[in-house]
């Protein structure tokens, strides 16, 4: 058994799980080992806290407020929103807009900048590899105005065709769609060349960046994207707040999406003017608490710093990869050459179900299923996978209970 | 005179508590039982016999046996097959009213709903009704 200094980094991984109050638990009588971090990841003392603390002491609705609690919870709110610009590198802290979500995020964009500028015959590009969020919203949009939906297909080793992606972009293509990583497979795709090649084809682009956020660093004005959307939740930060960056001059020249307070300059019964972005598209009160709890995450990752991060990860998933690579009729779906920390995978004659379900007996939680990717699954003929994927606090002890955990259920289930 | 609806449950949470709570003994057994399941023909196994709402595939075949149902079923997942196991031999070969009036108090007793968790249940759940709905379906019918 191998413990946590064989890995060779500047993190003290032992202090960072100390951070996770979570992670220091039993479940069915075992040790957690918590390895569904792509679905979502677990959250710091300081992002708890901060939340704790933002109900406790400064909770008041924001913007309008002239008293002292509002004053500080539209600086604290206002304040994460400068930290999200520092962390994708935004022009302006105006491109910053608070959603629910990426699948808000998206939906904002489909329907706002969809309404207003797809016309019948255009085209939609996503790709092979997108979870239903950034496929639905798209459908949805197209159906409306008789456009299409097409997708770059997924190689066997879990790449992006780029070759055909370039065959598939014409002037019909007004949108591309794509995410930065995958949720399914953990392929991270060559944004920056996506980016250009649509550019030159005279498309927009909109990064789902949900699966990127954590691993990958991401600046937004380098790749010039026009659209880019993530998640805090899985950033170790809280449910229910998400990013659409979008670059100003689109912004500006998009409709609102939701009608409300917050979002308007004046209202009156004859005309109703709109506020400036980024407000005009946050109508209604917003998730005042998480938002302001979800700069503590982003301080977190600040603190242990992106690369640090991103190469003790890249150590967890080498280390697991070769050792699942190591077990008979196990198989890996997705061996691109670059991947964030997630490795799905397929047992011979073993459904995922059975493989989970004995997986959480023996404390190990894993994520079993489609991982919302029905079309990536049919890709491959597979119904689903079962996928580990790790996160900074997560040790090479943990993938070896995992690694053995698997082997033996395999010794038990193998028909 | 075979076993009441009553007495079969009793004889189950009498297996399960012998596991003492054991996730993993629990899940093994749940396992066995499965592999007990009287086979589904593999024609039967149509679209049409599926039961909706569950995570895995569960097929549900329904047939008359004088005045009782036979149940058949399967599932493309181990675990679940076992759990189709346990309200096949509970519920098949009954009258269409006793389907109905079941109370399934076996289901908390062996703490079923602990170990398989709510949004897991759902595909047991949605098993016990169908195999309801056929209990109706048949009252009606001799009705």
């Amino acid at each position: 058994m191998s413990d946590t200094s064989v890995v060779s980094n500047t993190l003290d991984i032992e202090a960072i799980r100390s951070q996770f109050p979570i992670l220091h638990q039993k479940v069915n009588g075992k040790q957690l080992v918590y390895l569904d971090n792509a679905a979502t990841n677990q959250k710091p003392q300081s992002v708890i806290n901060a939340l704790e603390h933002h109900y406790a002491a400064d909770n008041a609705n924001i913007h309008r407020g002239i008293h002292t609690l509002a004053e500080r919870s539209t600086t604290a709110f206002e304040d994460t929103r400068k930290a999200v610009q520092a962390f994708i590198n935004s022009n302006e802290v105006e491109e910053i807009i608070f959603t629910k979500g990426t699948t808000e995020s998206i939906n904002l964009v489909a329907s706002s900048w969809g309404r207003k500028y797809l016309n019948e015959g255009d085209e939609i590009i996503v790709s092979g590899l997108e979870h239903h969020s950034n496929i639905v919203p798209w459908q949805l949009i197209a159906e409306e105005k008789g456009a299409r939906v097409r997708a770059i297909p997924v190689l066997d080793n879990g790449d992006l065709d780029i070759a055909e992606f370039s065959n598939m972009l014409s002037n019909k293509t007004k949108l591309v769609a794509v995410n930065h990583a995958s949720n399914s497979l953990g392929t991270i795709n060559p944004v920056h060349e996506i980016i250009k090649m649509s550019h030159e084809a005279g498309a927009k682009v909109l990064i789902d960046g949900a699966q990127a956020s954590s691993h990958l660093t991401i600046d937004v004005q380098a790749l010039d994207a026009d659209f880019y959307a993530l998640s805090a939740h899985k950033m170790y930060g809280p449910t229910g707040v998400g990013i659409l960056y979008g670059k100003r001059s689109l912004l500006e020249k998009m409709p609102p999406y939701q009608g409300g307070g917050e979002m308007i300059k004046d209202v009156s019964f004859d005309k109703t003017t709109f506020n400036d972005i980024p407000y005009k598209f946050e109508a209604g009160t917003p998730n005042i608490a998480d938002v302001v709890a979800f700069k503590a995450a982003i301080d977190f990752i600040n603190d242990l710093g992106k690369e640090n991060i991103a190469a003790y990860e890249e150590e967890l998933l080498s280390y697991a990869t070769a050792q699942l690579n190591e077990i008979e009729g196990v198989r890996i779906i997705g061996q691109a050459q670059n991947k964030v920390s997630v490795i799905s995978f397929v047992v011979d004659g073993i459904h995922h179900f059975d493989l989970g379900m004995w997986m959480d007996a023996k404390g190990v939680a894993v994520r079993t299923g489609h991982h919302c990717t029905q079309p990536l699954m049919d890709r491959f003929s597979i119904e689903g996978t079962t996928r580990a994927s790790f996160s900074v606090y997560n040790t090479i002890a943990e993938i070896d209970i995992f690694v053995e955990a698997l082997k033996d259920i395999i010794k038990k289930l193998k028909p | 005179m075979s076993q009441s609806i009553q007495e079969v449950q009793n004889e189950i949470i009498e297996e399960f508590s012998m596991l003492d709570g054991d996730m993993e003994m629990t899940i093994g057994y749940v396992m066995e039982l499965g592999e007990t399941l009287e086979p589904l023909e593999e024609e039967q196994k149509t679209d049409d016999n599926i039961v909706k709402g569950c995570q895995s595939k569960v097929w549900l075949d329904a047939k008359p046996n004088g005045d009782k149902i036979h149940f058949k079923a399967d599932s493309n997942t181990a675990i679940t097959k076992g759990l189709v196991s346990i309200l096949v031999r509970i519920l098949s070969d009954r009258t269409p009213q006793e389907i109905v009036d079941a109370d399934l108090f076996f289901i908390d007793k062996v703490g079923l709903n602990r170990f398989i968790g709510t949004q897991r249940s759902n595909g047991l759940g949605a098993m016990i009704k169908q195999m309801k709905i056929y209990g109706l379906a048949y009252t009606a019918k001799a009705n």
